[in-house]
């Protein structure tokens, strides 16, 4: 596609501005969100396949251990085993924690991204706080990801440890910033004498973001339609049978009855399973109907040829709708769907990182371009 | 910029803003506390049980119970908070393609705003209270996202064209 070296728009102080100079607050936005996302997607996919289903089987084995050793009346290898058990989810929960906090923030800094014309600060205000936000962005899941191996080391307070304590300063930053963007938006509506922004990149033109925006927000729809049909048919069941399943489990192991209590880990195993693929095919369907819309924006800074774009964003939807519909079917197939179900998060990877490199390549035409002028 | 836009741009905002800052003063202030909590009434209940004291077994299961319940719902309302904010921000950029008069764009992103406010605000009432009305509020609120959502698209469907500020 073609470069316009100026790339020039009307933005909330009424003045020509340049939209996407090197090192403005949109394109450190747009460059960093992705960045975010794409490193948060390949932590996930890493996780999948290599973690999460290993950490799964180890918690199962150390709850029954601990079961095991109740009917044994052992219960010093009963607290063992459930500090056991309390590490390998505290493993799962922090790296959980560091794939959604990365991609999250690299969501809504692609929303501030385009949301910059209508923000009434001078840029150099802009580009700090862009920076700012990208520091805390990065902080909080670097940190998070730390917590289990830092633990309480040197730490001044009885609960939380240093990475938890750099990680809420991450938090902060970010809160800072997205405030100070906030303030911004909120000066230009205040402004009784404001102009009228004219950005581009809220008018879509192209067939792929079209198709972005329309698959993005079906995704979107889907996923809630899933979520109110598991919190209505299941979550107070699942409830339930979660606290009655170890009631179970624990009397069995009061009573001495071994099959009572081997008969409750497998249902136990079998419940969380049914939880965490309810909830992951959720949230990941309208995580990637947000990007999928949020890229629909952006495509005329993709600098790739119309039908590779086309190609990019069929690919980007179809491991979109592949990734949760397999984690759903996972209980009944095993492995084949998981297997799946990582190839969806890797289509999506795949898609995204093409349009960052057209993306890429759109501001090195400009930059050259504009280094190149009188 | 129409109303219903900047509805969705400012709530959006302003809710991942509260979103985070709930989660911000749930890490520092609860969640630790909260897990250790978990972890050491699940520990108690078996304990329990290798001891063969059924009553104490019983009491630290129901401990347990409760503060799962809890912490289940306080994540979820953090993660909803921003995750609806993300969609009232996604879809006010682009909410002027949506194919449908102003009064009734407007209205929609009313609902959606709401639903979105509403829906973690019943889940996070539920840990106050295990009564109808904060069940309630949640369905009403989710309710409100599903069907503005739904109209949403239709709109969206109904007409392609861009339109610019």
């Amino acid at each position: 596609m073609p470069v316009d070296p100026h790339d020039s728009r009307t933005d909330s102080l009424g003045k020509t501005f340049d939209s996407f100079a090197p090192l403005s607050a949109r394109r450190l936005l747009l460059l960093g969100g992705i960045g975010l996302i794409l490193m948060g997607m390949i932590f996930g996919d890493v996780f999948a396949v290599f973690v999460l289903h290993q950490n799964a089987a180890r918690v199962g084995a150390n709850l029954a251990a601990a079961a095991h050793a109740a009917l044994a009346r052992d219960a010093r290898a009963v607290t063992a085993n459930f500090q056991n058990v309390g590490s390998f989810l505290e493993n799962r929960g922090t790296k959980v924690d560091t794939h959604v906090h990365m991609i999250g923030f690299g969501y809504l800094a692609l929303m501030l991204a385009i949301v910059q014309p209508w923000i009434a600060l001078p840029e150099i205000t802009k580009r700090r706080l862009a920076w700012m936000f990208l520091f805390g962005a990065g902080l909080l899941p670097v940190c998070v990801f730390l917590i289990h191996y830092v633990g309480l080391d040197y730490s001044p307070l009885s609960t939380i440890g240093w990475a938890s304590i750099l990680a809420d300063l991450g938090g902060l930053f970010v809160i800072v910033a997205t405030v100070g963007y906030f303030a911004g938006f909120w000066k230009y509506f205040r402004n009784a004498e404001r102009m009228s922004v004219q950005d581009d990149l809220t008018v879509i033109q192209e067939t792929s973001g079209r198709a972005l925006l329309a698959g993005g927000l079906l995704l979107i729809l889907l996923g809630f339609l899933h979520g109110a049909y598991y919190a209505a048919a299941d979550l107070y069941k699942h409830e339930d049978l979660d606290y009655d399943i170890l009631v179970q489990m624990s009397s069995g192991a009061a009573t001495g009855d071994t099959a009572a209590v081997d008969a409750a880990l497998a249902d136990y195993g079998q419940l969380q399973g049914e939880k965490a693929v309810n909830i992951a095919a959720h949230a990941h369907s309208i995580e990637f109907g947000i990007l999928a819309m949020l890229l629909a924006f952006f495509q005329p800074y993709v600098s790739l040829h119309e039908t590779w774009k086309l190609r990019w964003t069929g690919v980007l939807l179809c491991g979109s709708v592949l990734l949760p519909v397999c984690v759903l079917l996972e209980l009944k197939y095993g492995l084949i769907a998981g297997g799946l179900a990582d190839i969806g998060g890797l289509l999506v990877i795949v898609a995204l990182l093409a349009m960052w490199a057209g993306i890429l390549r759109y501001t090195g035409g400009l930059d050259a371009a504009a280094g190149g002028a009188p | 910029m129409s109303g219903a836009r900047r509805l969705l741009l400012f709530g959006g905002i302003a809710l991942a803003l509260w979103g985070m800052s709930y989660g911000l003063w749930y890490a520092v202030f609860s969640e630790h506390q909260a897990l250790n909590g978990i972890g050491a009434s699940l520990t108690a209940g078996f304990v329990g049980s290798a001891e063969r004291n059924s009553v104490s077994a019983a009491s630290a299961l129901s401990r347990y119970r409760e503060a799962k319940y809890i912490y289940d719902r306080q994540v979820d309302v953090h993660s909803h908070w921003i995750g609806l904010a993300m969609v009232l921000i996604v879809l006010g950029i682009g909410f002027d393609r949506v194919g449908f008069s102003k009064r009734w764009r407007f209205l929609l992103a009313l609902a959606l705003f709401l639903g979105a406010g509403l829906f973690p605000l019943g889940v996070l009432l539920q840990t106050l209270s295990h009564g109808p009305a904060p069940r309630a509020i949640a369905i009403a609120g989710s309710a409100l996202v599903i069907a503005s959502l739904a109209g949403c698209t239709i709109g969206f469907a109904r007409n392609p064209a861009s339109s610019r500020e």
